[in-house]
C-alpha cells in the first residue's frame, strides 16, 4: 500500500499520476481524477491496496456536479475518497460495478434521484422511484427541484412491468407484498418459481421512500438530527450518533471523555436489544412457539429498561452535537449494566437449549447460503457478512468514540448459512454486554456535554458500526450554517443488495426463515 | 421437547393486568409532556424549543398537540425550566365521526376484533411496538384481538407512518377490500400529523389527508399498551382521551385540527 509519506514525497500525486490531497486529522486522502481515469483508480485501491467500497456520494452545485467515491481501509490507514467532477450538464459518468458490484444499487440510486447516467451499468431506472407512479429523469435530488411541495406534473409508465430473469417453460413470478401476512414492513418480493421450488427471488424496495435526504437540505442541523434519528428507529440510536459524530468533526467539537463511554454503553444497549429482537424473529419464523415467547419476554424487557434508564424505550432525544442531552449518573449506568447482564444470563440458557432442539436447527442449517466470495464482492456489512467468514467490524477497523481502548472479539463463522447468523446474533449480545461492563468501568466524572458547539461550514463523513453493520453518514453544511446535502449508507441498503444470494434454489416454505435470518430493516434501507 | 415444557411452566404469568388494573411497571411508557398553566416567559420558551410545533400557546394556556410530539425531550432537557410529565400511557382518542358519538366498532366486536396491520412509511419503532402486542408481556389475544394476514377478515385497519407515495394504493386497495363495518386506526406521531417527514413531495400529514382516521392513538413510538388503549378504545371497551394537554374546549379543538 502506498503510505501517506510517498504521496508528499511524490508532490501530492498518488501512483505518480491522480493528484492527491491529505487532512491527517481524519486520516482521510481525496483523488482527485478525471471521468477516464475513474474505473482503473477504483479497481487498484479495491484490487491492490485492499480497501473496501463504502458509499457513492453526489453533490450537485451550479458549477459542478461532484462524485465522491468513498473506500476505506483496515485500520491504521484511513478513508480514500475518489473524486469525479463535471460540469452539471454533463450527466455520464463511467460505471465502476463491472469490478465493484458493491456499488451497483449505488450507482442505480443515484441514476434515479439525480438523473446521472453511468455507461456500462447493464440495468438503471425504476428503483427508488417506481416507474408506475413517477416518470423516469425526475431527478428529485437536483438542486433546482422543490422537495416541499407535490410534483405537478407526473408522467408514469402505466405499463410497466417488472423485470423477469427465469426464463423457462412454465415459469411464473409469484409477488408478495407490500402488504402481506403478520406485523411487516412493506417491501415486495417477486418470487420466481417453476413449480415447488423458487429459483430466484427480486426484491423490490423503496415503497416507504421518505425522501429523508432530500427534506434534510436547508434544515438546521438540530433538526436534521431528529431524522437521523427517526428514519430507522429500531436503530436510532447508532444513526443519531453517526450524523453527530459527522457534525462535531465538521465543527471541531471535543466529545467530554464521560460521553464517549456513555455512548458506547448506550448503543451497545440497543445492540443487544436489536440482536434479541431479531433472534425472536428467527425463533417466530420456525414457528418455535415456546422459544419465540421466551425471547420475545428479553426484547421487551430490555426495552423497558431503556426506558428506565433514558427515558425512552428506543433511545430517542439523547445524543446531540457535542454529547448527551442528559446527564446519567453512575448508580444508574451500574444497575442497567447488572440488569442486562441478568438477561443476558437468560439469554445464554435458551440458546443451550435452541441449540438442543434439532427440529429448529434442521430448518436454518444450510438454508439461505451466502459465500464469502459473494459476500465480499457485494460489499455486505454487519453480523450478515461475519457468518459468511467476513469479519470486518467498524468498530475494530475504524475506532470511534473511544472503541479503540475496549475489548472486542469480532465473532465470525465460515458456513455462511442461517444457523451461522444466528450463532454470530447470540456471540454478539456476549460481546455487546461485555462491551456495556467495560465502558460503566471506565466512567469518569466529568460533563457529558462540550462547553462549547458552533455550527461551522464543511462537510464530513460520520460512521458507525450500527446492530445491523456499517453506517456512513455524510454530512455537508452551507455557507448559512444549515444542512447542504446529506447522504446515508445503511447496513441494510448494503446487505439487501446480496439477499438474493441467499434466496436462490429454495423450497417455498423456508422464505421467512431466510428472511428472518437476514433480520434487515426496510425503513433503513428506503430512508 | 420436554426442556421447553418445563422452561414454560417455570415462567409463570407475565402478562400486564391492565386493562382491569393499571401497569405502573417502569419502562412501559416514555410519557408525554404536560400542558397547563406556566409563567410567561417559560412558556414562549417552551414553544421555541418544540421542533415541530407541538406546543403552543393558547388563550393564556400552554396547549401540548400530542398528535406532534416526537419525544425529542427538549422540553424537558437543557432547560432550568422543564415542562411537566406524565407517565401514563393511556393517550388514544376517537376523532372524525366517531369523535362527535363518541361511538368506535360497536359492541358486537368487544370480544373479537380482526386487525389488519400496515406499514406505510413507519421508521420500524411503531411497527415494533404493535409486534410486542403479541408479547406475552401484553398478550393481546386475551382480550380478544387478532392480527390477520387479509383485508377480506379485518375490522380495524392499523396504520402505522407517515403513508409515502408509493403506499397509497397498496393501502387504498386494503381499505376497499376490507368489509364494513370498518374503523381506521393511525398509530404513531408520523400517522397523525407528518412527524419529521412531512409534508413533502412524497408524502402528506398523515394518513388522514387519504383516509378516514377513526381512532388516533399518538406517540413516537407510542408504546404498546397505548396501542391496546387504542384497540379498546376502538371496540368501545376504554373511553376515548384528548389529544390536546390540557383538555380543551370543543371550539378550540375544532380550531386546532
Amino acid at each position: 500500500m502506498q503510505s501517506t509519506d510517498s504521496i508528499e514525497k511524490s508532490g501530492g500525486r498518488w501512483s505518480d499520476t491522480v493528484p492527491a490531497h491529505l487532512d491527517p486529522r481524519y486520516s482521510l486522502r481525496e483523488l482527485e481524477c478525471e471521468p477516464r481515469e475513474l474505473v482503473s483508480v477504483c479497481y487498484r485501491l479495491t484490487s491492490e491496496q485492499g480497501h473496501h467500497f463504502a458509499g457513492l456520494i453526489v453533490q450537485e452545485g451550479p458549477s459542478v456536479l461532484e462524485l465522491r467515491y468513498v473506500f476505506y481501509a483496515d485500520w491504521p490507514s484511513g478513508w480514500t475518497h475518489v473524486l469525479v467532477r463535471q460540469l452539471p450538464t454533463n450527466r455520464t459518468f463511467p460505471s465502476i460495478s463491472d469490478g465493484i458490484h458493491a456499488a451497483d444499487w449505488h450507482e442505480r440510486e443515484a441514476e434515479d434521484l439525480f438523473d446521472i447516467v453511468f455507461e456500462g451499468h447493464p440495468h438503471l431506472g425504476d428503483f427508488v422511484l417506481h416507474n408506475d407512479r413517477w416518470q423516469e429523469n425526475l431527478g428529485p435530488m437536483r438542486p433546482g427541484f422543490d422537495g416541499r411541495n407535490p410534483v405537478a406534473r407526473r408522467e408514469p409508465d402505466l405499463h410497466w412491468q417488472p423485470r423477469r430473469i427465469v426464463q423457462a417453460e412454465g415459469a411464473f413470478a409469484m409477488p408478495i407484498g407490500p402488504i402481506y401476512s403478520g406485523v411487516t414492513e412493506s417491501v415486495q418480493f417477486l418470487l420466481e418459481t417453476v413449480g415447488e421450488d423458487v429459483i430466484r427471488t427480486i426484491p423490490r424496495l423503496f415503497y416507504q421512500y421518505r425522501a429523508v435526504e432530500k427534506i434534510a437540505e436547508g434544515r438546521a442541523t438540530e433538526d436534521v438530527l431528529l431524522l437521523a434519528e427517526r428514519f430507522a428507529a429500531t436503530t436510532a440510536f447508532a444513526h443519531a450518533l453517526a450524523f453527530c459524530q459527522a457534525l462535531e468533526s465538521i465543527c471541531g467539537v471535543v466529545t467530554p471523555p464521560r460521553a464517549c463511554a456513555l455512548r458506547v454503553l448506550l448503543a451497545e444497549l440497543e445492540r443487544f436489544r436489536h440482536h434479541v429482537g431479531a433472534i425472536q424473529e428467527i425463533c417466530e419464523s420456525t414457528a418455535l412457539v415456546v422459544a419465540n415467547n421466551q425471547v420475545a419476554i428479553l426484547e421487551e424487557e430490555l426495552l423497558r429498561l431503556s426506558c428506565s434508564f433514558t427515558g425512552h424505550r428506543y433511545l430517542f432525544g439523547l445524543t446531540i452535537c457535542g454529547g448527551l442531552s442528559k446527564p446519567l449518573e453512575d448508580a444508574d449506568c451500574h444497575e442497567a449494566v447488572n440488569q442486562a447482564r441478568g438477561i443476558l444470563k437468560r439469554l445464554n440458557a435458551l440458546e443451550k437449549l435452541l441449540y438442543d432442539s434439532s427440529s429448529f436447527l434442521d430448518r436454518l442449517e444450510e438454508v439461505g447460503i451466502v459465500q464469502e466470495s459473494d459476500a465480499r464482492s457485494y460489499g455486505l456489512v454487519g453480523p450478515i457478512a461475519r457468518a459468511s467468514g467476513v469479519a470486518r467490524d467498524l468498530r475494530k477497523v475504524q475506532p470511534y468514540s473511544g472503541y479503540d481502548s475496549l475489548t472486542l472479539d469480532v465473532p465470525c463463522e465460515q458456513e455462511g448459512d442461517g444457523y451461522a447468523r444466528l450463532r454470530v446474533l447470540f456471540a454478539e449480545t456476549k460481546q455487546s454486554v461485555s462491551m456495556m461492563e467495560q465502558a460503566a468501568a471506565a466512567l469518569s466524572p466529568g460533563p457529558v456535554h462540550a462547553t462549547e458547539v458552533v455550527i461551522r461550514p464543511g462537510a464530513a463523513l460520520g460512521w458507525v458500526e450500527a446492530p445491523r453493520g456499517a453506517a456512513f453518514h455524510w454530512l455537508s453544511i452551507g455557507e448559512d450554517r444549515r444542512v447542504d446535502r446529506y447522504h446515508l449508507v445503511t447496513p441494510s441498503f448494503s446487505n439487501w443488495h446480496g439477499f438474493h444470494l441467499a434466496a436462490e434454489n429454495f423450497a417455498f416454505q423456508d422464505f421467512p426463515i431466510i428472511l428472518a435470518t437476514f433480520g434487515l430493516s426496510v425503513a433503513e434501507n428506503d430512508r | 421437547m420436554i426442556p421447553w415444557v418445563q422452561k414454560g411452566l417455570l415462567t409463570g404469568i407475565k402478562t400486564t393486568g391492565y386493562p382491569a388494573r393499571e401497569d405502573a411497571s417502569p419502562g412501559v411508557s416514555p410519557g408525554l409532556p404536560l400542558g397547563g398553566e406556566y409563567p410567561e416567559q417559560q412558556a414562549s420558551s417552551l414553544v421555541d424549543r418544540c421542533p415541530t410545533g407541538a406546543i403552543t400557546l393558547a388563550g393564556g394556556q400552554t396547549v401540548v398537540d400530542y398528535r406532534r410530539c416526537v419525544h425529542c425531550f427538549r422540553c424537558t432537557r437543557g432547560t432550568a425550566a422543564p415542562i411537566g410529565w406524565s407517565p401514563k400511557y393511556e393517550w388514544a382518542a376517537l376523532v372524525g365521526e366517531g369523535a362527535e358519538t363518541q361511538r368506535g366498532l360497536g359492541r358486537a366486536f368487544q370480544h373479537s376484533a380482526h386487525i389488519l396491520v400496515v406499514d406505510a412509511g413507519d421508521c420500524g419503532a411503531c411497527l415494533n411496538e404493535v409486534k410486542q402486542l403479541n408479547n406475552p408481556y401484553y398478550n393481546m389475544h386475551r382480550l380478544g384481538f387478532f392480527i390477520t394476514p387479509t383485508p377480506r377478515q379485518a375490522d380495524i385497519l392499523l396504520v402505522v407512518g407517515v403513508l409515502t407515495d408509493q403506499m397509497r394504493a397498496p393501502l387504498q386497495k386494503a381499505y376497499d377490500a376490507m368489509p364494513t363495518p370498518k374503523r381506521v386506526m393511525a398509530v404513531g406521531a408520523c400517522a397523525l400529523s407528518g412527524s419529521v417527514f412531512g409534508p413533502s413531495f412524497v408524502c402528506g400529514s398523515g394518513v388522514g389527508d387519504f383516509l378516514p382516521v377513526d381512532v388516533a392513538v399518538p406517540g413516537n413510538p407510542p408504546p404498546p399498551l397505548a396501542i391496546l388503549h387504542g384497540l379498546l378504545v376502538a371496540v368501545e371497551r376504554e373511553p376515548s382521551t384528548a389529544l390536546l394537554s390540557p383538555e380543551c374546549g370543543a371550539a378550540q379543538e375544532a380550531r386546532m385540527r
